[in-house]
């Protein structure tokens, strides 16, 4: 079975190169259904490892100390779901969404090659190769972001970008570091390096350097200042991908790798993540709190719920893994779901401000439905599953007895809520504005993804607990277990 | 030792320039001449004063030749980050002269109607 | 050839020399990257240097009738699908990704080490040609720009 794994990097970048070479002679309906089928066809090869547990894919025949490795464990597995099934369904929205722009075939074939790096960033079981994956993934979205190349988009695109390489040049030289202390760049070899060597002054410095790296990638407070101009400025679709999966992969999955499964956690380490997840929350929910654009509000409140992610891993007890893993899972559902529906609002309407839109639900019910079920799971109220995911941080953070953090979790619930209220009140209901007049429903290949994803944030809502012991908690004990890594990938060398 | 302190420097000149100018292709400098330091870094880790390319051969002792040998792990490394950063490099480019085209300056100060 | 674009005639003659040279030496540094240093990497860099040359030397037109930007793209886009065919056969038969198919044959031999001769030549023209693409896609930038400028001040 282990033979199935670079598929989940190979599909993708063939169907990247393909779609160029065809799209010479045929432009417009080929991207389209190719990346349909290529991204079906990804979400089919999850359902062939979905029960296998942990699986190891040896890279030409060279055995793991000294050859590149793709490996997958629960955790990957729980990334993996992720990633493809929101690229499935911003795919199958992009259908209908591209026909703003007159290009479709860049548009496809770079997300082709985004989705490439995250999923090769999910398999790697070597830190190196996590790192050119993500270069891959970043400079895709770079691009993306900027596809509209109007002047905001090319201005959010460059921000992003410095950024961007600065904080992968910080990641390179956290790697270079490592690999100088233990002479080995797979993530299990170091981590067995390091457990019997632990107190070297220089791996402090690389511990330093990937948190601002990482942390810059997941658009986490002190590093967030291109986020909100990044994630407002993308096509919709691009937009979903990065708020829904983008800043989990290359930011918090790689945190949570690097840091319970190669470096080690320790008291520091958790407190800055909770410092870092606590600022997130309060800081995103505020600045959120004044927004008048819709994106950008959703691209605050972004931050702020990564912030809860961090918390989550913060905490360090299982139980806030498990909080912020389903935390992590919701947000992908429900962001997605927000800025996909913000697109079809700007699509039909023309324009993204609060203070312009208004009675949207009786010219765009199904949108305007969908958008409300994502507010409400977003906002955390009861049937839905945000509201499961930040009640498990906040009784883990209640057990642990910080009540600091559990006061910063409830205050910035309440604070979401509000603005999500507000954008309901503003947006869906009340009296028709003045663009909203001429909007009707958007067309089935945007609709259909809306529908699901809403579908899907009330389903793991209500049945919560068969998805937190089927999917999370395996994720979770993978998470802590590190000697169960080494293990896996070394044997018993 | 005064190697590693040269090659932070360079570090940290490029970050000056990426910090503090307001020019659109001084910062775009700033990354490359960051990008250079952090490559020579890894260069430096496996350098060997004095030694020879890692290639065993039949006629060689493995003890003199763990010894001599430059560590080419870091060489191949240097070469994907070189190729990673052509990329970026070239992209940065592209999206500076179209910045050019559309609001006819190069200075970031000037390029802000998005707010942080 | 058209005699009014381009530079001068001394440099128009120094290319024509110069250009066999180069890509000979960017042929060579590919062939023998599995056994000397060098490989698909630094010759594709040379071949897209020979283009870079020719194009400043004569101008676009002239080189894009040789190699238009479609083509270049088309070689480019080949490249990568061998490089990819490369890994994907190595699974089929080997079982693992990239897999060493190939006989190993002697060592310091130009039929040696199995299938990188291969993803060199892949690598090869995808970097080639995709530098050649990109410089011909900023040289299209850059030339717009210049054109707008003088109107606007006339305005």
């Amino acid at each position: 079975m282990d033979k199935v794994l670079p598929f989940f990097v190979a599909i993708p970048i063939f169907s990247a190169i393909f779609m160029l070479l065809i799209g010479k002679w045929e432009k417009k309906i080929f991207p389209r259904i190719w990346s349909i089928i290529t991204t079906a066809t990804l979400v089919f090869l999850i359902s062939l490892i979905w029960e296998k547990g942990t699986i190891i894919h040896v890279m030409g025949g060279w055995r793991p100390p000294y050859g590149i490795i793709m490996i997958k464990d629960h955790l990957s597995l729980l990334m993996l779901i992720i990633v493809n099934v929101v690229a499935f369904l911003s795919i199958i929205y992009s259908y209908s969404y591209i026909t703003k722009y007159e290009d479709y075939l860049r548009f496809f074939s770079l997300f082709m090659l985004m989705l490439a790096g995250m999923n090769g960033v999910v398999l790697s079981g070597d830190i190196f190769n996590l790192f050119v994956f993500l270069e891959i993934a970043s400079l895709a979205s770079y691009a993306l972001v900027g596809y509209g190349v109007g002047a905001e988009e090319l201005e959010a695109s460059f921000k992003y970008l410095i950024l961007g390489a600065f904080a992968s040049l910080l990641i390179l030289f956290g790697i270079g570091i490592i690999y100088s202390v233990t002479g080995s760049v797979n993530m299990a070899d170091i981590a067995r390096f390091l457990i019997n060597n632990s107190g070297n002054k220089a791996v402090l410095m690389a511990t330093g350097l990937f948190l601002f790296g990482f942390g810059l990638k997941a658009g986490l407070v002190p590093f967030h200042a291109w986020l909100p101009d990044a994630h407002s400025s993308a096509p919709a679709p691009i937009s979903a991908m990065l708020s829904g999966v983008l800043i989990k992969v290359l930011g918090i999955y790689a945190l949570m790798r690097v840091f319970y499964h190669v470096i080690g956690v320790s008291e520091l380490i958790l407190n800055i993540f909770l410092v870092i997840g606590s600022l997130s929350m309060v800081v995103g929910a505020l600045m959120g709190f004044g927004q008048d654009d819709i994106k950008r509000l959703f691209a605050f409140s972004s931050i702020s719920q990564m912030g809860y992610v961090m918390v989550g891993i913060g905490l360090g007890t299982p139980l806030g893994i498990i909080g912020a893993l389903f935390h992590l899972l919701n947000h992908a559902g429900f962001k997605s779901l927000m800025f996909l529906s913000s697109g079809a609002i700007e699509d039909e309407t023309g324009t993204r401000s609060l203070s312009e839109l208004g009675g949207l639900r009786q010219k765009m019910p199904v949108t305007s439905a969908s958008s409300v079920v994502g507010a409400l799971s977003i906002s955390g109220v009861p049937p839905f599953n945000g509201f499961w995911s930040k009640l498990i941080i906040l009784i883990a953070a209640l057990k642990v007895g910080n009540i600091w953090v559990s006061v910063i979790i409830v205050l910035t619930a309440f604070f979401t809520l509000s603005y999500y209220l507000r954008f309901q009140k503003n947006a869906i209901f009340g009296d028709i504005g003045k663009k909203v007049e001429g909007a009707r429903e958007v067309p089935i290949p945007m609709v259909v993804p809306l529908v699901l994803l809403a579908i899907i944030c009330l389903l793991v809502g209500i049945f919560n607990h068969s998805i937190i012991s089927n999917i999370i908690i395996p994720a979770q004990e993978t998470l802590l277990d590190r000697s169960g890594y080494i293990l896996s990938v070394l044997g018993n060398l | 030792m005064t190697l590693y302190m040269l090659n932070f420097s360079l570090m940290m000149v490029g970050m000056y320039a990426l910090i503090v100018k307001r020019h659109i292709v001084k910062k775009i400098l700033g990354i490359a001449i960051m990008e250079y330091a952090v490559n020579h870094f890894l260069i430096l880790i496996g350098f060997k004063k004095a030694g020879v390319a890692p290639i065993l051969t039949k006629d060689m002792d493995l003890a003199t030749f763990i010894q001599t040998a430059v560590d080419p792990l870091p060489q191949a490394l240097v070469l994907t980050s070189i190729v990673i950063g052509l990329g970026t490099l070239a992209l940065m480019v592209a999206i500076a002269i179209r910045l050019y085209e559309r609001y006819g300056t190069f200075d970031m100060h000037e390029i802000n109607r998005l707010r942080g | 050839m058209d005699k009014h674009t381009g530079m001068t005639l001394i440099v128009k003659m120094i290319t024509q020399v110069m250009i066999g040279f180069l890509l000979v030496f960017g042929a060579y540094i590919v062939l023998y990257g599995h056994i000397t240093p060098g490989g698909g990497f630094p010759g594709g860099v040379m071949i897209a240097l020979a283009y870079i040359l020719l194009t400043l030397a004569y101008g676009r037109k002239v080189v894009e009738s040789k190699i238009s930007g479609v083509a270049a793209s088309i070689v480019d886009d080949l490249g990568a699908l061998l490089f990819w065919l490369v890994g994907i056969i190595g699974l089929y038969i080997g079982g693992r990704y990239f897999y060493n198919f190939l006989g190993k044959g002697e060592p310091f031999n130009i039929f040696s080490a199995g299938t990188i001769i291969i993803s060199n030549i892949g690598i090869t023209l995808k970097v080639g040609m995709s530098l050649y693409a990109i410089f011909l896609a900023l040289a299209i930038l850059q030339r717009v720009v210049t054109e707008e400028e003088p109107k606007e001040e006339g305005e």
